[in-house]
Parts: C-alpha cells; structure tokens; sequence
C-alpha cells in the first residue's frame, strides 16, 4: 500500500520503491481512487492546461469589483520588456504570471485553486515560466505538479491549507512550499533536496497574518502571491546549493500547525485585524459600499 | 485528503467559499426545484452580505440557478444571462438568528408554478450544506444522489419510501427525518449510493400523504 502522511514517511516510500516524489505521490493516488496511471497523469495535466488557459485570459484592463485590484500584472509585463528588470528573466516573469493570475482570480476568471483561489498565483507562476522560458516539455511540468500536490497535502494532512484556519502561512506559505518543491524538482534535485526547498519556504512564511481589507480576496492576497513566488525561487537555490535545514521538514509543518492554532481570530479571515483595520483600507471600503445587495 | 483538492478545482474567483460555494448553493437549489427558475428572491446573511457584492455571491448564486457549474466561464455575467431569460431577481437580507456566517435564504418560483424555500450554507473549499428547506430543517451537502420527501406526519411513510429504494436496489448512505410538529408535516432526506430511479419518483409523489417530492442527482450536476 502506498500510503504517506508525513515528509518522512513520503521519502522513505520513495527510498523503498526506488522512485521519484511525483512517481510515489501518482502511484498513491491511484490507489487511492482506483485510476490508472494514464488516468491519473491525464487529470493533472487538464489541470496545468487550465493554468495555462487562465495565464492567457488575463485581462489588462480589468479591475475588480471594489477597484482596488488590477493591471499591475500588464505594468510588470512593460517593467520586464523594457530591459530594467532587477532580476532574471525567469524570476521576472515568474512575479509578472503571479500578479496576473492573482488579478485575474479578483476579476472574476477562471482559475485553479493551488491550494487555494487567494493563493493561486504562485504555483502556475513558477511552472509557467519555467516552461516558456527554458523550454521543458510538458510533461516534466506536469510531474512537477505531482510532486507540489503530495507537499501540499502532507501540510493539509497535518496543519491546514485556510487561512480562517491556520492565518496566511496556510494560503500564501503552503503555495510557496509547493512550488519551491515543483521548482527543485524541475532543476534536478534529488528527492531529500525536493523537501528541503519546501521547508526553507514554509519556514520563511510562518506566522503569516490573513487579514484581506474587507474580507476580500484582494489586498494584500494579490500582491502576496510575487512573495510567495520569488520565496519559492530563493527557497529552491537554496536546497539546490546543498544547504539543509536545521529544522526538519515534518518538525517546520508541525510548528506550522501550532503557530496557526496560536494566531489570534483577527488575523485569520475575519478582518478584524492587521491591515484590514487600517485607515487606509477604512476609507476604501467607505466608497465601496455595497448598495444592492 | 485527495491531491487534486490542493491542486483544483477549476474555479471562477475569487473565493472558494463566496464564490464556488455560492454556485453550488444555487445549482442544489435548480435542481430541487426541479425545473427552470422564473422568480428568485435572494437574501444573504453575514459575510455573504458584507463582503458578497466584491466576491460576486450574488452572480455566483444566479449562476447555479441558471444550472451553471462552479468552473463555467458565464458567471461575471450570469444576471444579465438571468434577465435575457426572463427570470424575475430581487436582492436583499436575510433576517436570520445565529446563522452560519456564508448562508444564503432562497424563494424560488418555477415556470410551472412550483416553488421553493431554502436556506444553503457555504462551509470553505468550495463545499456546501442544505440547512432548511421550505421552512424545515435538514442538513445534506449535495455530493450524493438525494431524496427529499415532504409528508404529511403521519405512519408509514418512511417505509414507503424505505421500500421503494429496496424494490429499486438503491442503498441509503444516510436519512434524517424532521418535523415542524406532531402530526403536523414532515421531511425526509435520503442520502443514496445509487441514482433514484425516475419511476420511483413518480411513485411516490402519488402516495397519499405525500406533498411533495425533490429529488437532486448526482448525474446532472457532473
């Protein structure tokens, strides 16, 4: 039976069976559901096509609902074709996807919850770009996903993926683990190397209030999901260099867990607290209010 | 928990509970309706009023009225599909005690005439709960084929029912039974593995006693 409820517990199968972390992560979710392998392999894929369908449906001159959010993704794009980008085509492009998806998430578009809707931009973002601008097959995209998804589910397992629940570290900082896992994965590493990059991400992000100006998916959600990108990025060089974490990876995502537990209610989903109190966000949401329903 | 519930669904933003959930709300409610929606009253209650009109509740619950799925591109602009229609949409509060904080209370009208009252409840991640339906209170999310029979409160019903799913091997998962008061009527919620055959349904909606009878599948909504 191929069974994982832990990092630990994910690696030592993957020790065991001689495979990768996304070969282990699919041949467990076809037990799981009774699919085949193609089967399974195939749903994954329809959802990196939906990422990508979404990526190309982003519209520029959208704004939300309350107009708070809208075509920073189009300005990243102008910032990043006019040769002044700080840093590497890769990672520039990678912050340009996670706004747009982040905007087009707020608009009213189509999207795929990674784990979550506030924070879908960070995943689509560092697999998107890795394809188009190293040119990767497909397929090892797809992979990549695999292993994302069986780091996600081991948080969910053990800490949580709401940020009513476990404030925004769940949101934002179990995006930002998956994809630093999707990212060393793609550039190589080694299956111990994989978990690594995700624990130096979800370590960054712990703690992480959630506190959207008026409830909404929107401030500061959209503009989070870059730093969840570009923490990924860092979070990936990093295991790839050969450095490790001193605190192990089930041990980051059990402290995950009590940190969410600790945070005070203002600061998950209610917002009652921390920037959506401010007088900024006061007098935003004073001009929206809403009239009709 | 399932790796395509971190990775998925495939959702129109921008919230799985204010959104997605809101979706699903209305598409039960369609389906229990058991035809085409001409009049919908809409009221909302809690963070589904406070924050419903930035994350697009109120097209969300249009949508799913209109028979849409949590993924389908219509959405933004389900209330002027809504109006093209003829469907008939007022807006509004929902005067509630100690509801969840997403729970939306719909009055439904059919085009044959049949109505509707439900009080649905958006629970995160997309997921929903039926609370009442015409004023009693039941408690199902949808995910399984279900059967709703509203009775008089009198014997012998529940075996009625109980039979009919034998006689057409359909196994019940779960069943609740609820009342306004003795003797008074009644509601009967079925949880199945299997579809209810459409026979089945006419059957029962000839019993005596029997006042009325919903019937959500699981088929329509995939």
């Amino acid at each position: 039976m191929t069974e994982y409820h832990s990092i630990h517990s994910l690696l030592d199968l993957c020790k065991e069976q001689e495979k990768q972390v996304w070969e282990v992560v699919q041949q467990a979710d076809m037990e799981e559901s009774g699919a085949t392998e193609k089967q399974v392999f195939e749903k994954m894929r329809f959802m990196y096509k939906a990422m990508q369908q979404a990526d190309k449906d982003y519209e520029a001159d959208l704004k939300s609902q309350s107009g708070m959010v809208g075509g920073d993704g189009e300005k990243m794009r102008q910032f990043n074709a006019s040769g002044k980008n700080l840093c590497s085509e890769y990672s520039g492009l990678a912050m340009e996807k996670a706004l747009k998806m982040g905007e087009s998430n707020a608009c009213m578009k189509r999207i795929v919850a990674a784990p979550t809707a506030g924070s879908c931009g960070v995943i689509p973002a560092v697999l998107l770009s890795y394809e188009e601008s190293k040119n990767t097959e497909e397929d090892e995209l797809v992979k990549a996903l695999f292993v994302a998804s069986g780091i996600g589910k081991v948080v969910a397992e053990n800490a949580s993926i709401a940020g009513a629940f476990g404030g925004c570290q769940a949101e934002i900082g179990t995006a930002s683990a998956m994809a630093a896992g999707a990212l060393a994965y793609l550039q190589g590493a080694d299956n111990e190397q994989i978990m690594q990059a995700a624990t130096f991400a979800l370590k960054n992000m712990l703690g992480l209030a959630c506190d959207p100006v008026g409830g909404l998916v929107e401030v500061p959600c959209v503009k989070r999901n870059v730093a969840g990108v570009v923490n990924a990025i860092s979070s990936a060089q990093l295991a790839l260099a050969g450095i490790t974490s001193v605190i192990t990876p089930d041990d980051t995502i059990d402290s995950m867990r009590r940190i969410g537990n600790d945070l005070p209610s203002c600061l998950k989903e209610t917002s009652k607290g921390g920037l959506a109190v401010t007088e900024s966000a006061r007098k935003i949401m004073e001009r929206f209010k809403a009239p009709q329903i | 928990m399932n790796i395509f519930d971190v990775i998925g669904p495939v959702m129109v933003g921008p919230s799985s509970s204010h959104t997605a959930g809101a979706v699903r709300i209305g598409f039960v409610a369609r389906q229990l309706l058991g035809e085409e929606v001409r009049e919908a009253k809409i009221l909302l209650y809690g963070s589904f009023l406070a924050t419903g009109k930035g994350h697009g509740t109120d097209k969300a619950l249009v949508a799913g009225l209109l028979g849409m799925k949590p993924d389908d591109y219509r959405i933004p602009s389900s209330i002027d599909i809504a109006e093209d229609k003829g469907m008939k949409l007022s807006f509004g509060e929902a005067v509630l005690k100690e509801a969840h904080p997403n729970t939306a209370q719909l009055y439904l009208k059919g085009v044959s005439g049949k109505t509707l009252e439900l009080i649905g409840q958006s629970l995160g991640g997309g997921r929903i709960n039926i609370a009442e339906i015409d004023g009693i209170e039941t408690n199902f999310s949808g995910e399984n084929p279900t059967l709703i029979v509203h009775n008089l409160d009198q014997p012998g019903h529940v075996s009625e029912v109980t039979s009919m799913l034998a006689h057409k091997s359909v196994n019940i998962a779960t069943m609740q039974l609820y009342r306004s008061a003795k003797g008074g009527k009644a509601v009967m919620v079925v949880e199945c593995d299997q579809e209810v055959p459409k026979e089945g349904i006419r059957w029962l909606e000839r019993a005596e006693g029997v006042l009325k009878v919903t019937y959500l599948g699981k088929e329509e909504e995939k």
